[in-house]
């Protein structure tokens, strides 16, 4: 008999991506999808019939992870492997912050509960983010997991991040046996990614706080739902991927390049212009933007991925300049692309060459 | 809680293998242009990102090729995949979906650009070109396509920081360029012991610290940069007010700066980079003028552990001449206190002459790098050990007052 690998938050395109990866994996019997609604991405990750044969079983359970109904769910299809997927930034068709506080935190809350009940259960894979060390401009440049920032964050879905983990060290205590697995993934971007950073890059003109340039960190999808994948099997030989591990492309980028890199202006404003114009920005839904995206975007952050590669044994296949050359490629071209301002460039130096030479020649007579 | 049920698959239309990718994930929220185009993404990107570093490259810019121009034109559009569907390519006016080889067929915006281009291109090498060639020199030409090159590389982004947000290139070509004059015109600034200094490898920088603001910092980078042969850039562990300051954080970080905290110090020293550390802190920068000269405490030592940690050498450091820039006769402290600023200096001229008072006094400066302490004869423990760290401190400390007091009564003025 198989696994059974239970999946919360299917809905999202992490997830729908992360279940399409799991269901290829030998060994893996059935995939359970928990969401409030069916995902409405594609599942199988390929339409020939001998292939679609050969992936695992999918099913999916309607149900609300606030509530206990989500241990009726692990008896009943016997899961051993269960991965939380569920803790957004954003509940999908609601902005109200409870609403995501409460998914995030409560969810998780009943999750772990119904999970330490389930004497099946071998093996709990939990995604959470970098943004449980804030980012503040009197902490250590690069974070390393052990490293504690020296202000927790104060609210929005950092606190609700830093709680989760506290929960889920908790059930880590109490359920020994079971193998735990942490990842705090950076900002993650992509072609389909949606993240609120993946947004913000969507802005035509990026509007920046002025005398900062943040250093960010990105992480391309296709890597996420790789780690996520590899953290919810067997380990390789020589790796191990129980406890904490910063997930990351290599390498930094700084706003301002990046945003030069995409092509897309930058309107440098002071910070309670931007405060202002984001808390607009979020009461009307043109985009989430929330307090913390602003701090990110003020003193940004960088983690150390050492122990992703030495330990945990994955190099991710896009640094974070790959990550952010494929969102540009696949994006809407922005208003300067680079290739246009280098043309520019170029054309002055060529006036510049051409008729400088007999310029010089005139000199001398 | 059981309605189960099976998830079909959706995925639409016959799709081959090599589209997978693009076809599996029909995301439709709002970004529709980019699931049809996903196929290529990487690829095109990244090969556009290796074709704007060819023509990043001053050697091209300079090449003088008729056809360079136009290549580069249309050089850097990406050709739709074979198999990309023409709904796809076609979806709205992006320039970017047009076949290779359509310069004409611009958006208007990008002809004004590209006149202003031209017209620039046209004056320089016209009328200006002869006044240019007089005010600046010969091969100005090559200097000016050196520096298009460098601004087509900040343009475009096309440069690289590493993980503390330090920008070579920036530093090099602005900021150290825009401080030198500083050091060699205003101060005459004389380095010696710079031998002293790896020319590669870690080694840990200690220096005094004195001048109202952190010039000396500077002046020392300066001079690293400047008198090592391999050119080694110094990063600074500073205070956290710099990187609270809006503007000082970015050009800090920039200038491969960070704060000093052991975590940052051990990983910069692993990482084989010459770190510089003012111990004195506020204490040392901020000191009445009678105190000049006077080493305060040196902070708690912490630095001393971090070389020990790291294995890397102590190198002392003297600066002489800063502590006469900005004689601070005076504290206004209740105006530090509401600022939040460890201290509002008065001088002489600051705050009566207003902006003229903060010109510092140009005195002649000496900055003498000294022998260095090797920490990597101490056992892995010995960073845990307080009285060897405080013993260490000490002989740092007294180094640095005894050269101090050498190099003062070698100067013939503060001014010459």
């Amino acid at each position: 008999m198989g696994k059974v690998v239970l999946v919360t938050g299917v809905a999202r395109h992490l997830g729908s991506r992360y279940v399409q990866a799991i269901r290829r994996q030998p060994g893996v019997d059935l995939v359970v999808g928990v969401d409030l609604q069916p995902s409405a991405h594609d599942l199988d990750g390929t339409t020939d019939p001998d292939r679609l044969a050969d992936l695992a079983e999918y099913r999916f359970v309607r149900a609300d992870i606030r509530r206990p109904t989500v241990a009726g769910v692990i008896a009943q299809y016997g899961v051993d492997t269960v991965v939380h997927l569920n803790v957004s930034t954003t509940a999908l068709g609601s902005t109200s912050r409870s609403t995501v506080k409460e998914t995030n935190v409560i969810g998780t809350m009943q999750l772990l509960a119904a999970a330490q009940k389930a004497a099946g259960v071998q093996r709990l894979v939990v995604k959470s983010t970098t943004s449980v060390y804030g980012s503040a401009p009197r902490d250590p440049a690069v974070f390393s997991e052990q490293m504690q920032p020296k202000v927790l964050p104060s609210g929005g879905f950092a606190k609700d991040a830093v709680e989760v983990e506290g929960y889920v060290r908790g059930f880590a205590r109490r359920r020994p046996d079971v193998a735990v697995c942490v990842l705090r993934f950076a900002n993650i971007i992509g072609p389909h990614a949606d993240t609120p950073l993946a947004d913000y890059f969507a802005l035509p003109v990026l509007p920046t706080v002025l005398g900062y340039d943040p250093r960010l960190q990105f992480v391309h999808e296709d890597d996420a739902v790789e780690v996520l994948r590899l953290a919810s099997v067997d380990p390789r030989r020589g790796t191990t991927n129980v406890g904490t591990f910063n997930v990351a492309g290599e390498g930094v980028m700084v706003l301002s390049q990046a945003a030069r890199r995409l092509g897309r202006p930058t309107v440098p404003m002071l910070l309670p212009a931007v405060s202002w114009m984001a808390g607009l920005a979020r009461q009307t839904r043109l985009l989430d933007f929330s307090p913390e995206q602003m701090r990110l975007l003020t003193h940004g952050r960088v983690v150390d991925t050492t122990q992703l590669r030495e330990t945990f044994g994955y190099h991710p296949g896009y640094t974070t300049e790959q990550a952010l050359a494929d969102v540009a490629g696949s994006g809407r071209p922005g208003l300067l692309r680079p290739e246009q301002v280098a043309g520019w460039t170029s054309k002055v130096a060529a006036q510049l060459r051409v008729t400088a030479l007999p310029d010089g020649g005139g000199k001398r007579r | 809680m059981s309605s189960a049920r099976e998830q079909a698959g959706t995925a639409g239309g016959p799709a081959g293998d090599g589209e997978a990718r693009a076809k599996v994930i029909p995301i439709g929220t709002g970004r529709g242009s980019r699931a049809g185009r996903d196929g290529r993404g990487a690829r095109g990107g990244r090969a556009a990102q290796r074709r704007t570093e060819e023509l990043a490259d001053p050697t091209v810019l300079a090449g003088a090729e008729p056809g360079t121009e136009s290549g580069l034109e249309s050089g850097p559009e990406p050709v739709p995949a074979p198999g990309t569907e023409p709904a796809g390519a076609g979806t709205g006016p992006e320039p970017v979906s047009e076949p290779a080889g359509a310069p004409p067929e611009r958006a208007p915006g990008r002809g004004v650009a590209d006149s202003v281009a031209d017209a620039v291109g046209h004056a320089l090498a016209g009328p200006l070109g002869g006044l240019a060639g007089r005010l600046l020199g010969r091969g100005w030409e090559e200097r000016a396509a050196g520096g298009l090159g460098f601004l087509r590389r900040r343009l475009t982004g096309e440069y690289e920081v590493d993980e503390f947000g330090f920008d070579p290139e920036l530093t090099e070509k602005v900021l150290l360029s825009a401080v030198r004059p500083l050091a060699e015109k205003y101060f005459r600034l004389e380095v010696r012991g710079a031998e002293n200094l790896p020319e590669k490898g870690g080694a840990l920088v200690v220096a005094n610290h004195s001048g109202v603001l952190p010039l000396d910092a500077l002046m020392t980078q300066v001079a690293i940069h400047d008198h090592t042969p391999t050119h080694r850039h110094l990063r600074m562990l500073a205070a956290d007010l710099v990187f609270v300051l809006p503007g000082v954080n970015e050009l800090a970080r920039k200038a491969g700066h960070t704060l000093a905290c052991n975590e940052d110090a051990q990983r910069l020293l692993e990482l084989g980079e010459i770190v510089g550390v003012w111990p004195e802190g506020f204490k040392g920068i901020g000191k009445p003028f009678a105190d000049r000269y006077k080493l305060q405490r040196f902070g708690r030592g912490g630095f001393v552990s971090s070389a020990l940690r790291a294995g890397v050498p102590i190198v002392p450091c003297s600066i002489v001449g800063a502590e006469e820039i900005y004689p601070m006769i005076g504290n206004a402290r209740t105006l530090a206190r509401l600022l939040g600023l460890p201290y509002v200096p008065i001088t002489p001229t600051f705050p009566w002459l207003g902006p003229l008072g903060a010109v510092p006094l140009p005195t002649k400066w000496t900055i003498q790098f000294g022998e260095p302490i090797p920490t990597d004869s101490y056992p892995p423990e010995a960073a845990d050990d307080p009285m060897l760290l405080f013993n260490l401190t000490d002989e740092v400390r007294e180094t640095v007052q005894h050269t101090l007091y050498k190099l003062l009564v070698q100067r013939r003025s503060v001014f010459f």
